[in-house]
């Protein structure tokens, strides 16, 4: 948020609740994240429900923050900088709640697994949730400071996590291959380290939108382009 | 409302980049007495658009809009220097009566004259010699107030008094009034802080309405009416022109601070 102050002190303190509610939601997510895995690979149930229990808490602070936004939207009705706060408010709580859902995907999968998968193998993939969680911190840290240049420091990183991802997916298909009765374990692996790899993009949307919250113009606009084979986007 | 007869003319659906400027003024300065209130202001009035002028209390808005008809020249000790076109020609050079007909004035209080209904619309016509008979006067207050989109609610109490109408169908029949002198240039000084949402509701879609045939300059407090009827907006500061450009762009991403400031209502 711009240093100087509304004239209207409750405008200024509802942008700051909502910008607390932000925060809030990602460590959630982050938690989620960070628990998904843990309770993957360590085969770990417990967790695996508490991971589906946070999940409504993500989605009841996502209510609350498209609420707020509503309310400042109809009430205040904000201007430039203050609208694109509000605006991007909401996509990141959208994006952070989707990245709760990927979490409880990854336990879901993750309870189906039959065979032990190699150690390498579950390696791979704690590598790229641990790369995709420094994301998340580092994108979160950019939205409350409104670090411009940090968003585009974590924008770039997501092509780390999609050559990860490529490398996992060869990797898998030839234990696939060496073995057919790996196949439904692996595939299973393999779902869940899309579900990371997701997790990824919706880091770079917030990357993203945090950009355009600040610049008033979109990333993409302003970075040559990635080359699409290595990633999907949203 | 108001069955626009576009002209073939009307720059109303170009962009503000492809219209020529109706009111060029540059290097505007205005004195009250020892007191500046306007610095070298530079700034061009697109034809068949609405321009909006907004900023604080004071910064020179209603200022500027007076010099665009000589309204100044009344006040004794205001004095306007810089360079003010209308189309190409200097106001300066113009007879100022023949000025204020091509540049109308629609003000923050509605003011009809102490006048029936329809004199207070045939009264321009009248002394500008536009009609020539009770015919052609009646026509052009019939136009006038069908333009102004006051026709329907009036027609059966045309000689009733223009203060006896509400005062959104009063700011509509000061509206029909400067129309009915055929004006090119409507200037409006915050004609809908007076009035009720649903009368402002009335005047922003005539307001649209009209830029089809005329060109429109608009001060107003109220930034939501100036984001919802004009093209092009001016930010005034202290007498000093800090930004302007298209109204989409001055309130999503305005380029200067005080700009910012001002529109997402950090300062007073």
């Amino acid at each position: 948020m711009p240093e100087s102050k509304h004239i209207v002190r409750a405008y200024d303190e509802e942008l700051q609740t909502l910008n607390e509610l932000i925060g809030r939601m990602g460590g959630l997510a982050e938690v989620q994240i960070d628990n998904a895995i843990r309770a993957v690979f360590e085969h770990d149930t417990v967790l695996a429900k508490e991971v589906a229990r946070s999940d409504s808490q993500v989605d009841e602070m996502e209510a609350e923050i498209n609420a707020l936004a509503l309310k400042l939207l109809a009430l205040r009705q904000p201007m430039a900088i203050d609208l694109r706060y509000i605006l991007s408010a909401l996509r990141i709580a959208s994006d952070l709640e989707r990245i709760a859902d990927h979490a409880e995907n990854m336990c879901r999968r993750g309870a189906a697994l039959e065979v032990e998968p190699k150690a390498s193998a579950v390696a791979g993939i704690k590598r790229l949730g641990k790369l995709v969680l420094a994301m998340l911190k580092d994108v979160l840290d950019a939205s409350l400071a409104g670090d411009v240049d940090k968003a585009v420091e974590v924008w770039l990183r997501d092509e780390e996590v999609d050559e990860l991802y490529g490398s996992l997916f060869r990797e898998y298909l030839t234990y696939m291959m060496e073995n057919p009765r790996n196949i439904g374990s692996y595939t299973t692996l393999l779902f869940v380290a899309k579900n990371v790899e997701r997790i990824g993009d919706h880091v770079t949307n917030i990357a993203e939108t945090i950009y355009f919250r600040v610049k008033a113009k979109p990333l993409k606009d302003s970075l040559p382009n990635r080359d699409e084979t290595t990633g999907e986007s949203d | 409302m108001l069955q626009t007869q576009t002209s073939s003319l009307s720059y109303a659906h170009q962009t503000v980049e492809e219209t020529p400027s109706k009111v060029s003024a540059r290097g505007v300065n205005v004195f009250y007495g020892a007191k500046q209130a306007l610095f070298d202001v530079d700034l061009d009035v697109p034809v068949n658009h609405v321009t909006a002028l907004i900023g604080p209390s004071g910064c020179g808005k209603s200022t500027f809009l007076r010099c665009i008809n000589r309204m100044n020249d009344v006040v004794e000790i205001c004095r306007v220097e810089g360079d003010i076109r209308l189309d190409e020609g200097d106001i300066y050079d113009l007879d100022v009566v023949e000025l204020r007909a091509r540049v109308g004035m629609v003000f923050q209080k509605p003011n009809p004259f102490p006048k029936t209904i329809f004199d207070n619309v045939a009264y321009g016509p009248r002394i500008h010699g536009l009609a020539s008979n009770r015919d052609e006067v009646e026509e052009i207050v019939f136009t006038s107030l069908e333009k102004a989109g006051l026709l329907k609610e009036v027609r059966d109490r045309l000689s009733e008094p223009g203060t006896s109408l509400s005062g959104g169908q009063q700011q509509r029949l000061c509206i029909a009034r400067a129309i009915a002198v055929n004006p090119e240039v409507i200037l409006m000084d915050e004609p809908c802080s007076a009035l009720d949402p649903i009368a402002t509701a009335r005047i922003e879609e005539l307001i649209d309405e009209l830029r089809q045939i005329y060109t429109i300059v608009i001060v107003t407090h109220s930034m939501q009416q100036a984001a919802r009827v004009s093209q092009r907006t001016a930010f005034l500061h202290l007498g000093e022109l800090v930004e302007v450009g298209n109204t989409e762009d001055i309130f999503t991403n305005p380029r200067d601070e005080r700009t910012q400031g001002y529109i997402t209502g950090r300062f007073g």
